[in-house]
This record gives C-alpha cells, structure tokens and sequence, in this order.
C-alpha cells in the first residue's frame, strides 16, 4: 500500500511540471528546423547559381542569344565567343538517343517481370536491373572509355568517341528508372482490362500492344522524362567518353561535348568571377532550368495517368 | 502473318531483351571484376598513389571515401529523419505542404553536378571551408536530403495507425510517441535505405570535384589527432575520393599502369557497393522475418 | 450520485457529415456504462470523443462540453496527453506495441514519472494481476507481446491503460476480434474492474451490453435514442426504435 503512494506522489509530481509540454516544442522545433534547412538550402542554391549565371549578361554583357544560339567556343583568346550552343546540342541529343535505346528495352524488361515470367522476373531480374542503378557513374565511364570506346573505334570511322558512346553508355545508366516504373505500371492494370482483351481472342501481343502500352502510356512517358532528366544532369561518364571538342559534330562517332562535361573540364581552370568563369555558371543555370522543365513535365504527365 | 506468329515472336524479342540486360550487368560485372581484382592486393589498398611511375596505390583514396560516408551520415541522418518526420506526422496537408513537396522533389532532380558547383560557391568559398571533407560532406548531405526525407516518410506511413493510437490513449506526448513507438517499427525501412543511400554517397564523384578536391595531402597514417594538417582524421583537408580517383586517373593519368590502377580501383568501387546492396536487402529480409515472425 | 464525466450537448462532425448530434450522457462512477446501437450509428466516434482521440483526424470538428470534475475536455486549451493518462482507452483490435509484454505495460508509467525499476516491476506485476494475466506471462514478460494470442494480447492492452491508474476506461468493442472463450475473460475482467473504474464500452454485442453494463444508452443515427438503467432499458423500453432494435428487428 505504502508503495502505492509512492506511486500517487511520483505521478502528480510528473503532472504539475508538465515537462512533456516542452518536449512537444522540441520535437515540433527539431523536425522544423530540418526542414527549414532543407528547403532554404534549396532556394539559396536556385538563387546562388541563377544569380552567378546571369552575371555573364549583366556583368560581362554577354548577348544571352549569342551564348544559346552560337556556335564556336572560344573563351581564351583576346575577343572571345561563348557559343554555347554544341553543348546544348550535345546534352539534348546524349540524352534523347539514350532514351530511345533504353525505352524499348525497359518496356519489354517491365512486360517480361510483369506478363511473362513473373517468379524470375521478381526474383531475379529486378534486382540485376536494381543493382544497375547503384553501379557508381564514374565506373560507367571507364567501362565505356575501355571497351565501348575501343570497339566504336574498330566498327566504325572516326575515334570512337562521340554522342553514340555517350549515349550507349547513357542508356545502361537510365535502364533501371525506365523499367522500374513501367513495371510498376504495369503492375497496377486492373486484371479486367487484360481479360477483356483476351475474351476477345487477342493475342498476348495484341493485348499488351493495343490494351496495355496505350492505358500505360503517360506513365510509361513519366519513365522516359525521368531517365532523359537523369541522363540530361549526369557529368562524369559522359565526359568520360564523349571527346569534349566544343563543336557540333558531323557524325554519331565525333568528338563533341555536353553542358555538364564543359563544366567539369573547365571549372577548374577558370578564375572566379572571371568572364570564363562566369560563362560556365550560365551552363549550370541552363542545366538547372532544363531540371525545373523535366520537373513540370513529369507533374503533368503524373497528373494525366489514366488509372 | 498470323496474330500468332506476331505473338510468337514479339514473345521471343522480349524474352531476348530479359536475357540481354542480365548480360550487360553480368558483362559489366564480370568486366570489371576480371580486370580489376587481379590488380588487387594489399600493397594496393594501403599504399599511396605514385603520379608517375608504376605500382601506385589507392590506400589514401580508400580511406578517405570511408571517411567521408561516415562524415556525410552522421550529418545526413539526423536531418534527414527529421525532416522526415516533420513531412509525415508535423505537416499539415495544406498548400504549404505540397509545396515543400515539390521543392523537395526538384531538389531530387537536380544533377548531381550542380551540388557540386553550390557547393564551391558557398562551401568552399564562401564559408571559407575550402577544399575540404568537410565541405564534400555538406555536399554529399545536400545531395542526399531528399532521398533520406523520402525514405523516413515511408518507413513512418508503413507504421499501423493502431500503434500511435495506442500510444496517444495511454497519454503519451506525440514526440514521444514517434520517438519510441513509431521510429522503431520504421527503423528496417529506414536502415535498408539508408545503407542504400551509402552506396550512392560511396561511389558519388561529380559532386565532390569542387568540393572535398581532387588531391589529398601527404598523410601520416600514425597522426589520429584530428586538427593536425598532415593527420588523416582532419575534416579540413582536401580528399580525393576513391570515384574521384578513378575519374581522375582516366582523364589524366600519367602512370604507365593508370588503366590497371583504374580497373583495381573500379573493382574495389564495385564490390563495395554491391556489398552495400546486398547488405541491405538482406538486412531488409531479416529485419522483415523477425519482425513477422513474432506476430 | 458524483459523475466521473458528463458529456453536454455533444456534436461531431466529419468534415461536412454531421456523425453525433446534441449527445448529452452521464457517466457515474465505478460502473459500466454500455453504447449500444447498429454500425455507423456514432458510437465509437461519440466514445473517441471522449478523450480527443479525434484529434487524430484532421477533418474532424467536435463541439459541445464534456465535463470531467470541473475540466472541459473538450476546451482548447486542455493539455490532451495529460488528460489521456486519466482517460485511459482499450480499442477494437488488441493493439500491443511492438516490444515486451514487461514493456508494453511500463512503457506508459515509465514516460508519467516512474523511475525506480522495484516501482516498475510491481507495478507491472499489479496491473497483469488485475488484467488476470499475470499466470501465463509471468515467465516471458522480457518476451515479444507479440507471440501472445489475440485475446491476451487484448487483456495485455486493458492491463497497460489500468498501469496508468485512470479515473476512467473507455473500451471501443473490446472483444469483438476475440473467440468466445477470450471474450468470456475480457467480460469477467470489466466487471472486476469496475470496482475501481468507470467504464464505458461500446458494443455492438446486446447481451454483452445485458450482461456486463449497469447502464446502456442506445444510439440511432448518431442521437440517443434512449439512456437508462440496463435492466430497464433491456426488458422495458420506452421508446419503440429500442424495442425494435433489441427484438432484432433491424441492425
């Protein structure tokens, strides 16, 4: 009984403190604060990178349609040209042909996971296409610099380097992100809308070509932005193999360059604040506002999802 | 030709296409593995790099992309779960909520690279951390934030609303509540993508190039006190990590065995992450068998 | 008779639904008091009420005064993990947290001030006593709750909300995920309990209500129909929706 007590006292002692008042503000402050910095780290960096970019037009009066539509790249001589336009050139086309080699593979990996052979495919394949996605770019780059590169040489003219090994390699690196949503949009199909197909005698083909891919569609598109946007930001494995000549090339097999691999070669040798310098900047701020495109592009397409 | 046939062969194709991504991982794999391991051994893992001769190590590298993980998670996690818990138990679904949502998200998307050039600007400028550790942890956190917050909020959504009822009707505090209730049912989704996380932070090269360098200073592996310049626990020298190192001697490598030290490093870089991989998802198995076996 | 709670005029809304209308009910002490009434009808949510568990719901809005002595639980400013510790709740599905049985019941005491281990042993030790657990558990308490069976993970809940010494438990279908066995225990349990507790159940099992409650109050479409004596309420209704109701006419 006389425990009890005890047991009363500690209790009310505990109530008129009321120290889980204040352990209610530190949890709601701590949680706070990280996300404040999270959020404002976010917009500094918008508004650093915007504001150093744009120092190329107002400090230095660099012609902003000059850099994004012109073509030569010279910026060490005495009147020099920052014609941005080769690395523009350079990341969209690396980019969109990765995708068009990788979209059709992750279509048919999701279809082999989701229709076909579902035990391995869980089990095995997506994984293995998973573990892809861990594999770090700086090894992707030195596989394609030691054996794409080596065997574009041999196949076709030219040195070997170019938009068609930056793209190749591109294209394994974005494999994952495109399978792994179409798989999962696969996955979601109502199982009616399959039987409905194949009640109609449709074939497996026939039903995943005309029922399935067109229902999928807009997520199988947000797949194909996601890896574009990957593929558009990704620096050191495409620097690694495409040559970093600062022109359009004239064939697939040309040294050229894209926005990010102009970057990492020359930020380094450049002077802060210089207009060289500052020049690049203006490529990140052009990569930065391409990310906000992809971005909207992929609300939108999510906001259009049929299911 | 008959719907059939299509069927037949479109079958065929997708079945081919299966088999051929699981060569290129097997090839990538197998690739790296062959050429690199062979190159493996202790005098390479624990000496230091030679910038023109031969027989150059990557002992310094190694250690300081270990360190560097360990830096980066110690200043990831906490934040990381905790902006976490804010976007799911604090946030109210407001427009300020799903507008976080999206900052976040653009955060996500932004290329890697550009972290990096944040990072020289203000890291290493601005805040005068220079080429540092230091500063490539910073990086590497902002880098990784989102995925953390992401992580933190699945792992809290998979928790039973039952046990915050629970909780709750036993009059204890909502902090508490997600402290000692809800944050140890989500700790195998937590601590599987975290370890995942690692993996990406482990082999994470272009946003360190302007941020921890692409050097790293003498060291003297028998100096632990961390504010010596020569010491390797310092956080304020420069570091060059194990992916920089690769990218490094691919593009400028001048030692006669710079393909062989890039294979080495490669497979040392590969395996890690796949021991990062796997540990991970059998971490989830377990975690998941236990935590099923007992209900 | 002194009141443990009285609930005064009492409305919940769900967003635009309006779930509970004017509810004005007394709860005395050291009895059970039952809510009875077909699914949907606004007892559960009436009894969530009672100690803000709606809170958790952000669409929710309860306005209306629910009196505990001379407190307004349903006030702004009412501390609600203070008063959670003297309300204490028991819900639909037994609801262990994910440690041991020893934890799952000093986990509570333990936040509310309760330091000493010898305090929290005894302690521990009391409350499976009362919850007539403590036979089968007392050589596994340091194990999962979670191997224990649905009925005595249930008693392990009821023995957690009596380890915080509440003034009142409230019990939302305690026992209707439960065999009849288990079930049988659970009603035993509440009426030794109250002897200290008051009770408020909510079931929508009537000869649970006839067997365990001292007084049932019938809810239809989210009004009280009817509040009175069990006995009275079961065997001679004044209004006809409970006689039509308790004759298995509907619900």
């Amino acid at each position: 009984m006389e425990r009890s007590v005890n047991m009363e006292r500690s209790y009310n002692k505990r109530q008129e403190a009321k120290p889980h008042i204040a352990e209610e503000w530190v949890g709601k402050i701590y949680t706070l604060i990280c996300i404040a910095f999270l959020v404002i780290t976010i917009f500094s960096m918008v508004y650093f990178v915007a504001s150093k970019g744009l120092s190329t037009f107002i400090v230095n009066g660099v012609n902003a349609f000059d850099l994004l539509t012109g073509l030569k790249w010279n910026p060490d001589i005495d009147v020099p040209s920052f014609g941005a336009l080769p690395f523009i050139f350079g990341s969209f086309s690396t980019s969109i042909l990765a995708a068009i080699i990788a979209a059709p593979l992750g279509f048919c990996a999701a279809v082999f996971i989701v229709e076909l052979a579902p035990k391995f495919g869980r089990t095995f394949l997506q994984p293995v296409i998973e573990l892809l996605a861990g594999i770090p770019s700086v090894v992707y780059g030195f596989v394609g610099l030691s054996v794409i590169v080596p065997l574009f040489r041999d196949l076709f003219p030219g040195q070997g380097i170019g938009i068609a090994a930056g793209a190749l390699v591109l294209s394994v690196m974005i494999l994952p992100t495109i399978t792994t949503i179409a798989t999962d949009a696969l996955s979601e199909l109502p199982a009616g809308l399959k039987e409905g197909s194949y009640a109609l005698g449709a074939t497996r083909w026939q039903t995943i070509y005309r029922v399935v891919l067109p229902t999928t569609m807009p997520q199988q598109m947000t797949g194909i932005v996601l890896g574009i946007a990957r593929a558009f930001g990704e620096a050191l494995a495409v620097q690694m193999v495409i040559g970093n000549a600062p022109h359009i090339p004239h064939s697939l097999f040309e040294s050229t360059s894209t926005l990010t691999s102009a970057i990492t070669l020359s930020m380094g040798n450049t002077a802060m604040g210089s207009v060289q310098n500052n020049v690049l900047w203006s490529l990140a701020l052009i990569l930065m506002l391409m990310t906000f495109v992809f971005v909207f592009v992929i609300r939108f397409l999510e906001g259009r999802k049929k299911l | 030709m008959s719907a059939r046939t299509v069927d037949k062969i479109a079958t065929g194709i997708i079945m081919a296409v299966a088999g051929f991504i699981v060569l290129i991982l097997l090839g990538l794999l197998g690739y790296i593995l062959i050429r690199g391991v062979g190159h493996i051994s202790w005098h390479f893992l624990t000496s230091a790099p030679e910038s023109i001769r031969a027989g150059g190590g990557i002992g310094p590298q190694l250690f300081n992309s270990v360190f560097l993980l360990v830096l980066t998670l110690i200043i990831t996690v906490p934040l990381g779960i905790g902006a976490g818990i804010y976007m799911s138990e604090y946030a109210k679904p407001n427009r300020m909520t799903s507008f976080i949502r999206l900052v976040v998200e653009v955060l996500s998307s932004f290329p890697s690279i550009i972290v990096g050039l944040f990072g020289l600007l203000i890291l290493v400028n601005k805040f005068g951390f220079g080429f540092s550790l230091f500063s490539g942890a910073l990086a590497l956190t902002i880098f990784n934030l989102p995925l953390m917050v992401r992580i933190t909020e699945q792992g809290l959504r998979g928790v039973p609303l039952q046990q915050k009822e629970a909780s709750f009707a036993l009059g204890i505090s909502k902090w508490k509540t997600i402290r000692s209730v809800l944050l140890p049912i989500a700790t195998p989704v937590i601590l599987s993508g975290t370890i995942l996380a690692a993996g990406r932070i482990f082999g994470e090269a272009a946003a360190l190039l302007f941020t921890a360098g692409m050097s790293s200073p003498r060291l003297d592996f028998t100096d632990w006190n961390p504010f010596d310049a020569r010491s390797p626990l310092n956080p304020f020298r420069p570091a060059e990590t194990l992916a920089v190192h690769i990218w490094k001697i691919n593009s400028e490598g001048l030692a006669p065995d710079a393909t062989q030290i890039a294979a080495g490093a490669s497979a040392v870089l590969i395996i890690m992450v796949l021991v990062f991989n796997l540990g991970a998802r059998a971490l989830g198995r377990y975690m998941h068998n236990k935590f099923t076996a007992a209900k | 008779m002194q009141h443990a709670l009285s609930a005064k005029k009492l409305n919940v809304y769900y967003g635009e639904k309006h779930a509970v209308h004017d509810v004005s009910l007394d709860f005395a002490e050291k009895q059970v008091t039952a809510l009875i009434g077909p699914s949907g009808c606004g007892k559960s949510t009436f009894l969530r009420s009672l100690n803000r568990m709606n809170d958790l719901i952000p669409s929710c809005r309860v306005t209306g005064d629910i009196m505990m002595k001379e407190h307004n639980i349903n006030d702004r400013e009412t501390d609600v993990v203070a008063l959670r510790k003297k309300i204490g709740m028991v819900f639909q599905r037994p609801n262990p947290f994910h440690k041991s049985i020893y934890e799952n019941i000093a986990f509570g005491p333990r936040y509310h001030g309760m330091k000493k281990k010898a305090d929290l042993d005894n302690l521990v030790e009391q409350s499976l006593r009362k919850a007539a657990l403590w036979d089968e558990t007392k050589d596994r308490l340091h194990k999962s709750a979670f191997a224990l069976s649905g009925g005595q993970q249930q008693r392990l809940c009821i023995a957690r909300s009596v380890a915080l010494r509440p003034d009142i438990i409230l019990m939302d279908e305690p026992s209707s995920a439960l065999d009849p066995i288990s079930t049988s225990r659970i009603e035993e349990l509440i009426t030794e309990l109250k002897e200290e507790f008051c009770i408020v159940i909510v079931t929508h099992n009537m000869h649970q209500a006839a067997r365990i409650s001292d007084k049932t109050a019938f809810f239809l479409s989210g009004r009280v129909v009817e509040y009175d004596e069990t006995d009275k309420l079961f065997l001679d209704p004044s209004q006809k929706e409970t006689s039509d109701y308790i004759s298995g006419r509907f619900g």
